[in-house]
């Protein structure tokens, strides 16, 4: 249709399009409905999750009375239930072709199944199982080769055909809690361990790199799988920390909006985005390079979720929770699944880019930041503000009584960290 | 068993000593230095781990661009590497597959009884060649080279279908004309370049010539020119035309002497040369001169006018102004031509062909400036500049240079303006300069009075716009300061200084107008015509006015009105305040930035449909169904 497109005669258009994008926001917070389903099965808290990752419909879980199942997403079904390990799988993942995945657990096993499940009048058996002599407590597949990697009292680096590990890589002494290989420059390994360091190994030269010792213990950490360098550590002492690896003097960012122990993190594949899983019963999720989060996802029954992953397609958010269930969430929590007609589209992007520009309006900020907190997290970050406030009074006093520049500013990027060991 | 040799046995036997190697090896021993000891276990390992860092860390690095660049990308599409689908046959997929379960079993027992072709391939060969024939692109090109062609070519059909629909006699003459002095023109390069050729031509022209005169069709016998007679009693213009062509005739029923391409050639480059004689006579500081630039803006911008109809009075008087001992006035056609002309040489300058050499350098120049029409006044005052400094004629290409450097309207407008104050700058500046050194003649040893003397002969530009040099010889600011340095003080320097604004006066006038401002303004709904009669010059009555211009409440009284000398705004609108930003977000620097990011309109109802589109795309990219691998080093 031929339009006039004279300024004259289409006038007010800041006005016009500011109650657009008003409208705009109004309607995302109204269709803010994240949550998809639960998958129900497991007999005891999920312990940890593994992405297929050849299909996008299939996710593996591992429970605490060692379970291992396999969901079909599009069913919300499990398609199967392995009674893998005696105590918890404290770690599982799947080799980079999809046809079988690795588990570890408190029998002091590593165990390699089949990703199909057992064919007619066949028993469910692994396919290898590696008896060690101490617990694993994490286990990561190589990207591209045969080699997967555990920890435990130390970081394990296994060549799948043998049964004695292909070098042990140590540094100190205490129980390493997870391994994750990097997916670009596959050779790299990060680990973190309980006596509250980050270690960085290099598998080509079998040697750790470098040690970061922050404040309070890391729980995992995870690369970003599209910058290469970078890696988040989800902490104890409610935040993250994004590291460049190369400086490790100071992180990156400090993401803090947490108010209990952060359990776990996985980044979206895009790389912009990650999502962590909290003691505090919330999954939030966080820009790469914003220090507070974006979305907070909490229901009612959810407990504290120990484990959660991003889907490969960036669509999906899957956590698993100590009351034995698995939720999927939206990533985006107010768009609109199944396909969308181009016009819903146009508008989609028309929406979102009118809420871009106007972000920084009051009332379009106030709604777009609301969000529904149950009491208990509500009154945590009352409380901790409290808390910061009163620390920060009480430095600005210090600084104030005492000698200039005795009491020096430390950059809350710098706070955190202990000490970088080379 | 060994073997004796006979030459062993031959050789002398010698006292060897047994201790000569101990105590070489000794002495070898005593001169080496101790080793030091090897680094402890803990040591060693951090030597390695610090090498094996470094090196990685490099090896990391590496990604620095591919990440900066992907952090910067207005528009990232997942997944990187867009793989093509492939139909996989259904044989090949599930070669590993085999039936187990008895049903399985059976069911491909019935199948495998049929005998169906299992591994046929997907495509037949002729499907196949099909699709390799032409790739998509190539069509796409082809096809789009075939539409532009196509499009050319309506163009100029419709163009010369529009020319030839042009019913205007006047046009048609004008065209004619032009197209001769083309002719003419073109004869005149090819004189140049090849004579003969010319020759051959100036045989053709004669032919045509002597043609015309045989036609007879200046003889005043046709239809309009006997028309013409009639009117021409009474009309001046209908007389001009006769007594035109009675010259035409005239000249055409003469016998040629001289080759009549020179003689007509005369009459188009005549008032250009005439025109020109005067400027380069006329010096650098010729008020006259000065004032052309800007007087040459309204004729081009006459002359640029749509209609393209040649606006007279202004063509004319700035002829009249140009050439004084020309003729009173150029006819219409005239002036049209030389529009057409100039155009046409201009468009000529630009495609960079040398043109008109033949002329002075002097008519070269008033070419130029004439050529630009309405493009800028600029190219004109560089051509001048040179010539009252007194320096070489100017090559051609240095005014053409100039024209392509200065392409948008904004830049021609500065360098305009800049060019205007250097102008009126420079004779003010050489007078202040000269007194300065007559002034400094006086005063013994300076370095300006020796040069004084070669400086009053030529004042060359270079020294006339550099800075520095006329703040020394300034004399105003020094020689006052010298006069009254003893007598007043610092209070008094103040007062002196700013002796001209009086800022109490200021204030009071601005909160004055401020007041002025606030105050609401009646409103005026008089429609005339209504109840009464219309038309031009017609006003409304009283009665009318009174009725219908609506005097607004009196405003309520100012907060600042017993604040003398304080303005207070009362323009912040409290209930639109909820609804703005109070601070600058971060990643503005300055509020402009920001006002401008949100005065751009996105929607379709201000922007085409493409630029919606263009403008509305999202940041990522993603494909439903699609897994999003880590990034590689293929993908890039």
């Amino acid at each position: 249709v031929p339009r006039n497109y004279d300024p004259a005669l289409h006038p007010f258009e800041v006005p016009r399009e500011y109650t657009r994008a008003l409208n705009a926001t109004k309607l995302e917070r109204v269709f803010a409905k994240p949550f998809l389903s639960s998958l129900d099965g497991h007999r005891d808290g999920v312990n940890c999750m593994a992405k297929h990752p050849k299909s996008l419909s299939t996710v593996l879980s591992g429970a605490c009375d060692g379970e291992v199942k396999i969901w079909n997403l599009t069913n919300r079904q499990c398609v199967r239930t392995i009674q893998a390990h005696e105590g918890f799988v404290r770690g599982m993942c799947a080799r980079f072709c999809g046809t079988s995945f690795f588990t570890v657990g408190d029998d002091k096993t590593v165990k390699q199944w089949k990703m199909e499940s057992p064919e007619y009048g066949e028993e469910e058996e692994p396919i290898h199982t590696i008896l060690g002599k101490t617990v694993y407590t994490g286990i990561d597949h190589h990207w591209k080769e045969a080699v997967f990697a555990t920890c435990g009292q130390q970081v394990d680096i296994w060549d799948e055909q043998r049964t004695s590990p292909m070098c042990s890589l140590t540094w100190g002494f205490d129980s390493i809690s997870s391994v994750k290989f990097n997916p670009i420059e596959t050779y790299l390994l990060g680990s973190c361990a309980s006596d509250r360091n980050i270690v960085l190994y290099d598998m080509r030269k079998s040697t750790p790199l470098k040690k970061v010792i922050l404040n309070m213990r890391t729980n995992t950490l995870c690369w970003n799988p599209m910058e290469a360098f970078i890696f988040t550590a989800a902490n104890e002492d409610y935040n993250l920390y994004t590291f460049d690896m190369r400086f490790l003097e100071s992180p990156v960012m400090v993401h803090m909006d947490h108010v209990s122990a952060v359990l776990d993190v996985d980044y979206s594949p895009t790389g912009k985005e990650f999502v962590s899983a909290s003691f505090d019963k919330s999954v939030r999720i966080f820009p790469v390079d914003k220090g507070r989060s974006r979305e907070v996802y909490h229901t009612k029954r959810m407990q504290h979720v120990i484990t959660v992953k991003w889907t490969s397609d960036n669509k999906y958010i899957l956590c698993g929770s100590d009351e034995m269930n698995i939720r999927l969430w939206k990533a985006n929590a107010s768009e609109k699944l199944g396909v969308l007609a181009p016009r819903e589209k146009a508008a989609m992007n028309y929406n979102q880019k009118l809420k871009e520009k106007f972000q920084f309006h009051p009332q379009i900020r106030r709604i777009a930041q609301h969000r529904h907190l149950p009491k208990s997290i509500y009154c945590q970050i009352k409380e901790q503000r409290i808390m910061r406030e009163a620390r920060r009074r009480k430095e600005l006093n210090r600084r104030k009584h005492s000698k200039p520049g005795s009491v020096p500013f430390v950059p809350e990027k710098k706070k955190h960290i202990v000490a970088v060991v080379k | 068993g060994e073997k004796l040799v006979l030459s062993e046995l031959l050789q002398p036997i010698h006292p060897k000593s047994a201790l000569g190697s101990v105590r070489k090896e000794l002495a070898r021993v005593k001169k080496k230095a101790p080793v030091e000891l090897p680094l402890s276990k803990e040591e060693a390992k951090r030597v390695v781990r610090e090498a094996a860092y470094d090196t990685t860390s490099k090896d990391v690095g590496k990604w620095q661009q591919v990440v900066l660049q992907n952090r910067r990308a207005e528009q990232l599409v997942f997944p990187l590497r867009q793989d093509i689908t492939t139909v996989v046959p259904l044989e090949r997929a599930t070669s590993a597959w085999r039936a187990r379960t008895p049903l399985e079993q059976e069911i491909f027992g019935l199948l495998h009884k049929t005998q169906q072709p299992i591994t046929d391939p997907l495509l037949t060969p002729e499907e196949k060649a099909s699709l390799q024939a032409m790739s998509l692109e190539e069509a796409q090109q082809r096809r789009a080279e075939l539409q532009k062609a196509r499009a050319i070519q309506s163009y100029y059909e419709a163009k010369a279908r529009r020319e030839k629909r042009i019913k205007s006699k006047k046009y048609h003459r004008v065209l004619k004309k032009s197209r001769r002095r083309q002719a003419l023109k073109e004869f005149e390069q090819l004189q140049k370049s090849d004579p003969a050729a010319a020759l051959a031509r100036l045989e053709e022209l004669e032919q045509l010539r002597m043609q015309e005169r045989m036609s007879l069709k200046h003889q005043n016998k046709g239809k309009w020119a006997q028309s013409r007679a009639i009117i021409a009693k009474y009309d001046l213009e209908a007389r001009k035309a006769l007594q035109e062509q009675l010259a035409k005739n005239k000249e055409l029923m003469q016998k040629v002497r001289v080759e009549p391409p020179e003689e007509e050639l005369r009459d188009v480059p005549e008032e250009d040369t005439a025109a020109v004689a005067v400027p380069t006579a006329a010096s650098g500081a010729n008020p006259w001169m000065l004032g052309k630039p800007s007087a040459s803006t309204p004729e081009s911008e006459a002359q640029e006018g749509p209609g393209d109809v040649p606006v007279p009075d202004a063509a004319e008087s700035k002829e009249k102004m140009e050439e004084e001992e020309e003729e009173e006035e150029l006819s219409d056609e005239e002036a049209l031509l030389q529009d057409f002309e100039q155009k046409r040489q201009a468009r000529q300058e630009r495609a960079g062909s040398p043109e008109g050499l033949s002329k002075g350098h002097g008519a070269d120049e008033m070419e130029g400036t004439a050529e630009q029409p309405g493009d800028s006044p600029v190219p004109a005052v560089c051509a001048e500049e040179p010539v009252s400094a007194g320096l070489e004629p100017p090559p051609q290409a240095l005014l053409s240079e100039q024209l392509r450097r200065v392409q948008t309207m904004e830049d021609v407008e500065a360098l305009a303006s800049e060019e205007h104050v250097e102008e009126q700058e420079k004779p003010t500046a050489s007078r202040v300069e000269k007194q300065a050194q007559r002034q400094e003649e006086g005063k013994a040893g300076d370095r300006h009075a020796r040069e004084a003397p070669a400086k009053k002969k030529i004042i060359s530009l270079e020294a006339v716009l550099d800075g520095k040099p006329q703040e020394l010889d300034c004399p105003s600011l020094p020689i006052v300061m010298e006069e009254e340095e003893g007598g007043i003080d610092q209070r008094g320097v103040i007062t002196e200084a700013f002796a001209g604004d009086d800022v109490v006066d200021d204030f009071r006038r601005e909160k004055r107008k401020a007041e002025e401002a606030s105050k609401p303004q009646p409103v005026n709904l008089v429609l005339p015509g209504w109840g009464e009669w219309g038309g031009t010059g017609l006003r409304p009555s009283a009665k009318k006015v009174k009725r219908f211009l609506l005097k607004p409440p009196p405003a309520p009284p100012r907060k600042d009105q017993h604040l003398p000398h304080v303005i207070m705004s009362e323009k912040r609108n409290i209930h639109a305040a909820a609804h703005q930003v109070s601070e600058l977000p971060f990643p503005f620097e300055r509020h402009q930035q920001f006002e401008q990011s949100l005065r751009t309109p996105v929607g379709t109802t201000w922007n085409t449909p493409r630029a919606f589109q263009k403008l509305t795309a999202p940041r990522v990219i993603t494909r439903a169904g699609h897994i999003i691998q880590p990034i590689s080093a293929e993908d890039i």
